[in-house]
């Protein structure tokens, strides 16, 4: 069955990793730089954002598995870390920790169950199951269903810095963030990495070599999971709340239309698709429903005309890896 | 220097001290309302509370105390995170000092957090819950116009008295509904009513027909609504439908305001019992403000909830004008706390130590399409409430800031 | 009068109907689904974005064009119908050599186009829309009360959903169709016009969303959302029922809606998460869905 991209994009030979380098310290500058210029909040959330791109794009990019169930990992690792830290009154790396957890053991559940189906089955049951988490989320106490988990502390890291410090939280979520980041690169660049992008390319020949494709499959998604669970997890302390928002479908398409837009297999994709995305619902927000008009156009551009994504693009045009 | 230089420096130096003293002088606030501008509740907040707020403004004439005000607004599209986010982003970036209206308890609960944080100012107009003057009471926020325990003592006790003794719920499965039913139900068996029964529905639901049917099947004289928005909606069309009025069976509306009335029409809605704490037929001032209003929002009528931005905005500001500061929120809400309030909407009223602001309620009935005579006369009055019955008494409300 | 698990049967009864008339619902939309899977190998995300329409339709007929509902039953279809024919010509059919998420992918960006435009000029609360002067009232069963335009819903998508399997199945041209999905390339070859017959299927598919559409105008609330949480039940449905079928999906549809019905019943609070619940049994025991013909 044909896979999901198409293969000229995505990186091949490690020494064109010159790109990779340049790109990754542009990109550190611009967030070290950035809480000076911009509003840090509006930042810290485009780097949640980004690790939760990085994340899905483990997926889609590499393994050729769309999910749109995405939302799922995200906001319960959120819900389970804000009643960490407001109900158990855990410091912060614990509650992180939990959250992030909670989103690996859902992922080994719903991966077990999704990767049964190819292609497009596999998008619609994680579609349903996400949905389903959603009522649980709605009607379980512990969420706070409508209300959701407000008010939570940011305590200190290690007890020792103070996460309320508004400069302090930004360096903790860029910390994390770039880790998270480095460690999806280190993944698709191993040998567990080869044999994925052996199974995107092509699942029978993986098999009659020899590999378990099915165990690869969902190893990678656990994955994926896991650090989308982080994200969600970081991004419930920047803001001190998780709501339904986090764990609604339209927040699924967000994180999809993302990758998209940045550019599905790509490195750096994720990242500015992320910041774009974000940027425009936070700007564009006086213009209300239109914001909704405007991703569902950007959706259709990309996939009939951009399927590379911009920061596809680029790289073709300049004839680099990114 | 010589003399005439000396008195000259003198008086440039008077001037200029005359000078900056006077840009001094003039208090700039800046005040956000917060309303769901395109979804459930646009039409019962929405842009109304904006040109609410705006009219309060103009009538209270900011120059001549000095002040300079200005208006913004922005669309929390009923989300909390969104609600907090532009929040936290008002107060920080914005330099807005007070945030109005906000319908939606779980967005309200968010702001509530955000504003005491930031020791800013929140005057709720639009949302519900009683726990903003209960456990979550701040020092920074003011409820102004209804809550819940309001909503179920008015309703659920009159309806008690008047023969409706047999209740049976039809309630949104969420935080905000469980509440409204819980203090209702209270309120039904403590006067001396039966609850027979109550059935949870998803939020947002479309088919109430198997809820209805339970509903009928009990043959509760009075099915409660606990629920709000386009699910009461859906309940009575749905229940004209199934003919539950027909059969006897009266509908409550729990929450319930005149754009719920205008949308399902009095067809449909005729003899429905729900409370409000302000129409706009009822006085002469109420009538002029509505025209005013109807210049910005022409064909629409104003609930209780733009009237009541209106009458917090205009409070506000006067305690604003008496402090010649509005950057101290925790300030500002005592002061208003302590000035008994007075405006054309709601006349003479006061504001309690856990931020309920208090006056009276009433009790109407949704009148029946004979007898409406104008486009708007939808209600007849039943029963007023007076202000010191209508809200939870002050020591029930485990609110921290009370002592005891 | 007797009691089976402490529900009065009369109760129960009524729920099984009122299962009935939500699992129309299912039927015909997940029948859609079916249908353009069938043909187009694609997952038409703007298909509850479509119902909506159809709903619309119905509503601005009636406002604009003074056109009531049994027009309206005939009227808003083809119309809805045409447009889903454009999507096809002018975008779809761009991907038809593609993998197929893409197209998931692009009427995923579909749906969301059209529920923002609807929202930002019909705002989010409900239309009205009244049931036809025919079909207002019910007669009473001795068990419940059912309303007369309920049990016409019955029978009109009991109706079409046969019609469609007849004509899919039985038919020369289904039997055309059914040829076209298996070896597009050996169909064209004798002579048909297979691009033609893809268009029209994915019109016919998006015409029965809007007829569900329409049906569904007079009892539920006409708004811009009324399509999306929908969509998704739907999915679930066909999931569980297989793509490989249009019987499967018809029979799952109403199954479903029957089940749905009895679990608001007996434990309404999980009404709403029921139909997932069975699909990751079925998922489990069978992957390929209850009349699915494989992976």
């Amino acid at each position: 069955m044909e896979r999901v991209l198409d293969p000229s994009v995505l990186p091949r030979r490690r020494d064109e990793g010159w790109s990779l380098g340049v790109a990754f310290a542009v990109m550190v500058a611009f967030f070290v730089v950035g809480p000076f210029v911009l509003y840090p909040v509006f930042l810290m959330k485009a780097l949640c954002f980004a690790l939760f791109a990085c994340a899905f794009n483990l997926l889609i990019g590499y393994v050729g598995l769309i999910s749109f169930g995405h939302a799922l990992f995200f906001g319960w690792a959120s819900y389970l870390t804000a009643y960490s830290a407001k109900t158990w009154g855990l410091p912060p790396e614990v509650a992180i920790g939990i959250g992030t957890a909670t989103a690996a053991m859902l992922g080994v559940v719903v991966g077990g169950l999704a990767i049964r189906r190819q292609g497009i089955y596999f998008a619609m049951i994680t579609l349903a199951l996400s949905q389903m988490m959603y009522f649980f989320a709605l009607q379980a106490k512990f969420t706070g269903g409508e209300d959701g988990i407000q008010g939570i502390p940011r305590g200190r890291l290690f007890g020792v810095f103070n996460l309320s410090n508004e400069m302090t939280m930004y360096v903790f979520v860029l910390v994390v963030v770039l880790a998270g980041f480095l460690l999806i690169y280190r993944i698709i660049n191993s040998p567990f990495g080869e044999v994925l992008k052996a199974i995107r390319e092509n699942e029978q020949r993986a098999v009659s070599l020899g590999y378990n494709t099915e165990r690869y499959k969902l190893v990678a998604f656990v994955l994926s999971a896991t650090l989308a669970g982080l994200a969600g997890s970081l991004n419930c302390l920047v803001f001190q709340l998780a709501s339904l928002t986090d764990v609604h479908w339209t927040m699924s398409g967000d994180v999809v239309l993302m990758t998209l837009l940045g550019g599905l297999g790509t490195v750096f994709g994720p990242v500015v698709g992320a910041f774009l995305v974000i940027g425009m619902q936070n700007y564009l927000a006086p213009f209300g429903q239109w914001v909704l008009v405007i991703q569902g156009a950007i959706f259709v551009a990309c996939v009939l005309l951009f399927r590379r994504g911009i920061v596809g693009e680029i790289a073709r045009l300049l004839r680099v890896q990114l | 220097m010589t003399l005439t230089g000396r008195l000259v420096f003198a008086v440039a130096a008077l001037t200029c001290a005359v000078a900056s003293a006077q840009a001094q002088d003039d208090v700039v606030v800046k005040i956000g309302v917060l309303s769901d501008m395109s979804s459930l509740y646009s039409d019962i907040g929405g842009a109304g509370s904006v040109a609410a707020a705006k009219l309060a403004v103009e009538d209270f004439s900011p120059a001549a105390h000095g002040m300079k005000v200005e208006v913004i607004s922005a669309d929390h599209q009923n989300k909390p995170d969104v609600g907090a986010s532009i929040a936290r982003q008002w107060y920080d970036v914005d330099h807005v000092d007070v945030i109005v209206d906000v319908p939606t308890s779980s967005v309200g609960l968010a702001v509530n957090v955000v504003t005491r944080e930031k020791n800013k100012v929140f005057l709720v107009s639009g949302a519900a819950s009683s726990d903003l003057t209960g456990p979550k009471c701040s020092p920074n926020t003011i409820h102004w116009t209804y809550d819940t325990w309001m909503l179920a003592n008015g309703t659920g006790k009159a309806l008690v008295k008047t023969g409706g003794d047999t209740w049976f719920f039809i309630t949104a499965d969420y935080a905000f509904g469980q509440a409204l039913e819980r203090d209702t139900s209270a309120v039904v068996v403590a006067n001396g009513g039966k609850v027979l029964g109550s059935v949870r529905h998803p939020l947002n639901n479309s088919d109430f027909s198997s809820f209805l049917l339970q509903a009928q099947t009990s043959k509760a004289k009075i099915i409660g609504l606990a629920n709000a928005g386009g699910d009461t909606v859906n309940a009575i069309k749905q229940g004209s439908e199934f003919g539950i009025t027909a059969g006897g069976q009266h509908f409550a509306g729990l929450l319930v305001f005149v754009n719920d009335v205008q949308a399902l029409g009095l067809k449909t809605a005729q003899g429905l019992v729900l409370t409000e704490t302000w129409y706009w037929d009822m006085t002469e001032a109420n009538r002029a403000f509505t025209k005013r209003w109807q210049v910005a929002r022409p064909g629409k009528f104003p609930s209780m909830v733009p009237a009541g931005v209106y009458s917090s905005v205009i409070h506000y500001l006067k305690a604003v004008a008496a402090l010649k500061s509005g950057s101290d929120g925790r300030a500002v809400v005592a002061k208003m706390k302590e000035m008994p309030t007075e405006d054309p909407l709601f006349g003479n009223g006061s504001i309690r130590a856990d931020g309920r602001k208090i006056h009276d309620a009433f009790l109407f009935e949704v009148k029946k399409p004979e007898e409406s005579k104008y486009p708007g006369d939808d209600y007849k009055l039943r029963a007023t409430i007076p202000a010191a019955e209508a809200f939870r008494p002050l020591k029930d409300g485990n609110c921290p800031l009370v002592g005891g | 009068m007797f009691e089976i698990f402490g529900i009065p049967s009369q109760a129960l009864f009524g729920q099984l109907l009122l299962g009935l008339i939500n699992g129309s619902f299912y039927a015909l939309l997940s029948l859609g689904l079916a249908v353009i899977f069938g043909m187009l190998n694609i997952i038409n995300f703007a298909h509850g974005a479509q119902y909506m329409m159809g709903a619309f339709a119905a509503y601005l007929l009636l406002q604009h064009l003074g056109i009531g509902y049994w027009e309206a039953l005939v009227v808003a279809p083809i119309v809805i119908g045409a447009t889903g024919v454009l999507i096809e010509r002018l975008l779809l059919q761009h991907l038809r050599k593609l993998d197929p998420l893409y197209g998931l992918l692009l009427t995923f960006g579909l749906a969301l186009v059209i529920e923002g435009l609807f929202r930002n000029y019909y705002g989010s609360s409900g239309l009205p829309y009244q049931v036809p002067e025919a079909l207002q009232g019910g007669r009473n069963l001795g068990f419940m009360f059912l309303p007369n335009y309920r049990a016409w819903v019955i029978v009109l998508s009991l109706a079409v959903c046969f019609a469609t399997w007849f004509a899919i199945e039985r038919t020369r041209l289904g039997s055309y169709l059914r040829a076209a999905t298996e070896n597009p390339v050996l169909v064209r070859a004798f002579g048909i016009n297979v691009p033609r017959m893809v268009t029209l299927t994915y019109g016919f598919g998006v015409g029965l969303a809007a007829l569900a559409g329409v049906m569904a105008a007079p009892i539920y609330n006409v708004s811009p959302q009324m399509g999306s949480d929908l969509i998704i039940v739907v999915f679930a449905v066909v999931v569980i029922g297989g793509m490989g079928s249009i019987m499967g999906a018809i029979l799952t549809g109403f199954a479903l809606g029957v089940i749905e019905g009895l679990t608001k019943v007996f434990y309404p609070e999980a009404s709403n998460t029921v139909i997932f619940v069975i699909m990751a049994i079925v998922l489990l025991i069978r992957p390929a869905g209850l009349f699915g013909r494989g992976a």
